[in-house]
């Protein structure tokens, strides 16, 4: 009899073992995937594979970075004096011009005779900068090709432009995305911290017994609400008020959404903080109403600073569900990229750029791998909250 | 023996064989081949016709592999699928089944009712900031856009923007529900959608390619004798062998009644 438990209790040993191994692994094999997928970007050329930017050979412009390649397109620079070349206006020529140009049976079979197109077009203007496929690129003298080369660390953590499909160089500048995530959990934080406050000081030392029993399960209903159904709700009527109270041209600010993450935070802060207030001794409560403090000298004076380390790890774990937030945020910010000036404009968060981009980003490309990136730097963010947060929750009330 | 086995396998595959059609490719097109193939299938029992969607890029990749029987495409085939094509030694046939246009929206109150090409340029790159501009009231101008990943924002790029790109930190909408939704409660907001999408709480600008020569509305191209200038073809791709299959089903989607749904989904007719 003694035996066979014994036994039993083996294999179900065994069984937790493993399974806690393998659940520890499958969670170090994905960390490992994503920084692998990530740090591959700094590998990519910041031309996309498959094209090159060609010149006139009399061309003495040697060395384009990828945000100067982009502006000579968008004919932001006209003038090769601007990039170091001679004083004459730039002709950009993109390969879709080809097909407008010429109708497609001059290109031959199998576009045999496009290389030679190509090269008569670049020979003819000395001027010329062309975006072309390699494939066709010709072998000609007058022909020169612009040096590869990948994408750098400044230009991904200080660059200000994330435009991931721009041609011909898409420019992958995150210092927009991190400061406008930071912006928007931070300011949600800030309104957030005072209301759940507010609420579980409430819920824990004033509400009668049955007003908390009614309260409480409802405020944790609301943690329960998909983030959809939130962002809905601040596209349809957060995004409109905002416009209205603040007389704003756009709703889809970074306001609206500090004010719906606020929303979504609050269950988490109300909760944590309030079983924190709870767990106060109830020695030192009718201690400190004993010694003839009114109940509100009770809260500030005894019950707040013993539950300090409580509400902290409340905020924290509140800025951690802020920073994630994908949906929500993704319908209510207005995804634009720019850096943020003030409250009242337009940002765009790290997650919803994942969500956003990630379906169409062809796998293994330099736009893919940039998401992976974030995706590294989304998960450090809330690494260093959630050790804050178990750091502070730890510390001993004391005092 | 073997006999009545090889029957009964060719009992299985004949109807299939004769009957049955897969489409597979551009989500754009999907809703238009999904009520072509529905009342198909309504009228002929027999066929089955069935459709998916994935993208442009998944539906030739499929016909490449032989795995759909027409790929649907909100693009043109692209010189180097052609090629593939082309060497596995299969001639491909294009044809168009109808027209999708994008209408430049604004909201009802905004007293502009026509833009240029060069004006819509400069308000997607953000050179033009201002109705004012424009001849409008003193309002700023919110451009909204669709996500990268999305077939209309590279389409609105190259036909309206000529392949330049958008300004730097455009709003960026993930539907094209959220841009009229948007664009209904911003008063200076402009964007764009497929014609199919356009209701009264927006309103639809008239436009003009040819430096403000003819200006034409996207809600009247079928009266209207100028061509609506964002439009793009909606392609079928099929392999010039396995013609014999498909033509039935083709010539439904091309004959009145067929193009009459087309004109029902809010795309624009082929004739």
């Amino acid at each position: 009899m003694r035996k066979i438990r014994k036994i039993i209790e083996k294999i179900v040993e065994g069984i937790l073992t493993l399974s806690g191994m393998a659940t520890t692994l499958i969670i170090l094999l994905i960390i490992v995937f994503l920084f692998k997928e990530g740090f591959g970007f700094f590998k990519s050329p910041v031309v996309e594979k498959g094209y090159e930017v060609c010149l006139n050979s009399s061309n003495t412009v040697d060395k384009l970075s990828s945000y100067q390649i982009k502006q000579i397109f968008d004919e932001d620079i006209t003038n090769w004096k601007e990039v170091g070349g001679a004083d004459a206006p730039i002709t950009p020529y993109r390969f879709e011009y080809l097909f407008e140009q010429y109708d497609e049976a001059d290109f031959g079979e199998e576009y045999k005779l496009l290389p030679a197109k190509i090269a008569e077009i670049i020979k003819a203007d000395p001027n010329i900068i062309a975006f072309m496929p390699t494939k066709y690129v010709p072998q000609d003298l007058s022909i020169r090709t612009l040096p590869r080369e990948n994408f750098g660390f400044v230009d991904f953590f200080f660059g200000k432009e994330w435009m991931p499909t721009a041609t011909p160089t898409a420019q992958f500048g995150i210092l927009p995305l991190i400061l406008g995530t930071l912006l928007v959990s931070i300011t949600a934080i800030l309104i957030a911290l005072p209301l759940g406050l507010g609420v579980a000081i409430y819920l824990s030392e004033l509400a009668s017994k049955r007003v908390r029993k009614i309260l409480k399960p409802v405020i944790e209903l609301l943690a329960g609400i998909p983030s959809v159904v939130y962002g809905f709700f601040g596209l349809v009527v957060l995004v409109p008020l905002v416009q209205d109270w603040f007389n704003l041209p756009v709703g889809e600010t970074a306001f609206t959404g500090s004010l719906l993450l606020a929303i979504m935070a609050l269950p988490t802060i109300i909760t944590v903080a309030e079983d924190s207030m709870r767990n106060t001794p109830r020695a030192m409560r009718e201690a400190s109403l004993a010694l003839g403090a009114t109940q509100w000298q009770t809260i500030y004076k005894v019950i707040i600073p013993y539950a300090k380390s409580g509400i902290s790890a409340a905020v924290v774990l509140g800025i951690g569900r802020a920073i994630g937030e994908t949906m929500a945020v993704l319908m209510v910010t207005g995804n634009a990229a720019v850096m943020p000036t003030t409250l009242f404009e337009p940002i765009r968060s790290i997650p919803a750029t994942i969500a956003a981009e990630l379906g169409e980003a062809p796998s293994g490309g330099a736009h893919y791998e940039a998401l992976f990136l974030l995706g590294c730097i989304l998960f450090f963010l809330t690494l260093i909250i959630s050790i804050s947060a178990e750091v502070i929750s730890k510390r001993h009330p004391q005092n | 023996m073997n006999k009545i086995l090889g029957i009964i396998i060719l009992g299985f595959l004949l109807p299939q064989l004769s009957l049955s059609q897969k489409i597979k490719g551009s989500d754009t097109v999907l809703p238009l081949s999904q009520k072509e193939a529905e009342v198909y299938m309504q009228k002929h029992p027999e066929a089955t016709v069935t459709v998916t969607g994935g993208g442009s890029g998944v539906g030739i990749a499929a016909l490449l592999e032989g795995t759909t029987d027409i790929a649907q495409s909100s693009r043109r085939i692209k010189f180097d699928e052609k090629n593939k094509l082309k060497n596995m030694d299969k001639e491909v046939v294009e044809v168009i089944v109808g027209y999708d246009a994008l209408a430049v929206i604004t909201h009802p109150s905004n007293p502009i009712k026509k833009l240029t090409r060069e004006q819509l340029e400069g308000i997607f790159r953000g050179k033009i900031k201002n109705w004012k501009e424009l001849g409008g009231e003193d309002l700023r101008i919110i451009p909204y856009s669709r996500e990268t990943s999305s077939g209309t924002y590279e389409f609105f790029k190259e036909s309206a923007l000529r392949y330049k790109n958008y300004m730097n930190g455009i709003m960026s909408m993930p539907a094209t529900g959220s841009v009229i939704q948007s664009i209904s409660q911003t008063r200076g907001a402009i964007g764009y959608v497929g014609l199919a999408y356009v209701n009264p709480s927006v309103q639809a600008m008239e436009l003009s390619f040819d430096g403000g020569k003819n200006y034409s509305n996207p809600l009247n191209t079928e009266t209207s004798d100028v061509i609506y200038p964002i439009v793009r073809p909606l392609y079928f791709y099929y392999i010039q062998k396995e013609e014999a299959g498909i033509k039935p089903f083709l010539d439904y989607v091309l004959s009145d009644e067929g193009q009459q749904l087309v004109a029902d989904l809010g795309f624009i007719k082929v004739k």
